[in-house]
């Protein structure tokens, strides 16, 4: 199954700003494996070749917090959506 | 020592967090006649939070009575199955039993966005302050102790005696209050899980049960790759909750989604047909704390008492978790009412919290398994080497060809056993992990 198809599966109330940031850019440049497109369940991450740097997708995140320490560099900045909004799981 | 009364404008007890863990301290506090909030950040408690979905009877009844006459349940667990995967084999064991059919049932399958949903409202009747849609985003610390929580609402300063640390996994404010730190890859697991729909006469059919009876198969071995991960096919009344957990550290080295590790998993095919014609209804992720006794974080400080997750109250190997939580909580109540009895609330009078954990089952078996996080999490063989192995040996010996079963049996020691694990290696892995399960 897609991870397209998966994601559109869950409710989210989006926040109207990002709750992950990346603290350096070019740290994901010098980067080796950029392990976070891969690890982060809801495929927030992707690399933008032609910007050079990590694009978040922050809406569709569902706060585990995997990647705020699985980033090898420590690299993201991780807090929660503000109060009532992002994922909203229906069934849990 | 501090001796403080609680402000006019404030609460005895701040709750953060409606899960398990926080629900269960904010009824446990309420029910005292103790003024409680529980703030939690999701829409609706339930939210947030994800679990396999075997929640045990005993804890919960033990602060609701009969709460299985109105909690929203899935099945009352008859049968579980252990399995033990390779790549293209299974061996499984399993037991079921009648007593498991009668009241009280030992465990139910929940779906947590109902189930929390349900049991913090339970805390909301019973008297406590339930706030949702709220993100506690810092403690308030005075001389050194903590009195109270910001949030992100307008002028969202709460105030309290104690404040109960059951923000789960991630637990943000137990970082912030410098009771632990980062939480290292390995003693964490990434779990994904599907909600796959099925008819109910399917469901019953397929997994031979009766009515509300439900099953649970748990899936150790290759379930990913040989990495350290276990998987679970749990039922619900109409449908499945299929998913597995991979620690951390592994997955990210292995370059690996986890959705195409759950995909590979739901392809196997011992269990493909387990799930086959369901309709996926959601998908979801969450982190287990996995690392047992020795990751977990200092339990207490002046004012503060950490329950649940947000303290790794994981036994990861009997798949508990809730029910530490509920204990925790229940416990972590008891004891800030006895603070509050004696208007005492330093770290020394918030110690009583340890000693109950201490003489309650949630201490004495992440005690018991301390060992066996680092045991397992340094000897992939568990997952890459001995369920090949097992599987092997029983297609070898089950394979009727006219080969005498002597000459099986010596095959099977040779070439299987001895040829993928030295006897020397085998021996030592055995004695270890003896040890290791305490």
């Amino acid at each position: 199954m897609r991870i397209e198809d998966r994601l559109f599966l869950v409710k989210y109330n989006p926040d109207k700003v990002s709750h992950l940031r990346i603290i350096d850019p070019a740290a994901c440049e010098k980067c080796a494996h950029k392990q976070c497109i891969a690890f982060c369940p809801a495929n927030v991450y992707e690399w933008d070749e032609s910007e050079k740097a990590i694009t978040i997708a922050y809406e569709g995140c569902f706060e585990c917090g995997a990647c705020r320490i699985g980033c090898p560099d420590l690299n993201i900045s991780w807090r929660y959506p503000r109060g009532g909004c992002g994922v909203a799981f229906r069934f849990g | 020592m501090a001796k403080t009364g609680r402000r006019a404008d404030g609460f005895d007890v701040i709750v953060v967090g409606a899960g398990p863990a926080g629900t269960a301290a904010a009824y446990t506090l309420a029910k005292a006649g103790i003024k409680v909030a529980l703030i939690e950040r999701g829409v609706y408690p339930g939210a947030k939070n994800v679990m396999g979905g075997v929640m045990y009877s005993q804890p919960v009844g033990a602060i609701i009575p009969n709460f299985w006459d109105e909690a929203p349940l899935e099945r009352h667990i008859i049968e579980q199955q252990y399995m033990m995967l390779s790549a293209d084999s299974a061996i499984s064991g399993k037991h079921r039993s009648t007593q498991y059919a009668v009241q009280p049932h030992n465990r139910y399958t929940v779906l947590r966005a109902k189930f929390d949903a349900w049991f913090a409202g339970q805390a909301d009747a019973a008297g406590a302050y339930l706030l949702t849609n709220t993100v506690v985003t810092d403690p308030i610390i005075d001389n050194g102790r903590v009195i109270g929580v910001s949030t992100d609402r307008p002028d969202g300063d709460l105030y309290a005696n104690v404040l109960i640390v059951a923000d789960g996994v991630n637990s943000i404010i137990a970082e912030k209050l410098g009771l632990r730190g980062v939480i290292d890859t390995v003693n964490m697991a990434l779990a994904v899980k599907e909600i796959i729909s099925l008819p109910r006469g399917k469901i019953e059919d397929r997994f031979n049960l009766e009515g509300d009876e439900g099953a649970t198969i748990d899936i150790y071995g290759e379930v990913a790759r040989g990495m350290e991960a276990t998987g679970f096919i749990y039922t619900n009344k109409d449908s499945l909750s299929v998913g597995l957990g991979v620690i951390l550290k592994d997955l990210v080295k292995s370059g690996l989604t986890p959705y195409e590790l759950l995909d590979e998993m739901k392809n196997h095919p011992t269990v493909k047909p387990l799930l086959a014609g369901g309709e996926p209804r959601e998908y979801l992720a969450h982190m287990i704390p996995e690392g047992g006794y020795r990751a977990m974080p200092k339990l207490y400080s002046d004012g503060v008492l950490i329950a649940g997750d947000a303290a790794m109250m994981v036994n990861g190997f009997h798949r508990e978790g809730s029910n530490l939580a509920m204990t925790s909580g229940k416990l972590a109540a008891e004891t800030a009412i006895e603070a509050i009895a004696h208007q005492e609330f330093s770290a020394r009078a918030m110690s009583a919290y340890e000693t109950k954990l201490n003489n309650s089952f949630v201490l004495k078996d992440l005690r018991k398994y301390k060992n066996l996080p680092g045991f397992i999490s340094s000897r992939p063989q568990f997952f890459n080497v001995y369920p090949q192995i097992i599987n092997d040996a029983a297609t070898e010996f089950l394979t009727v060809d006219s080969v005498s079963k002597k000459q099986k049996q010596w095959k099977i020691w040779r070439q299987i056993v001895r040829g993928r694990r030295p006897v020397r290696k085998l021996l030592r892995d055995i004695y270890e992990g003896w040890r290791a399960f305490g």
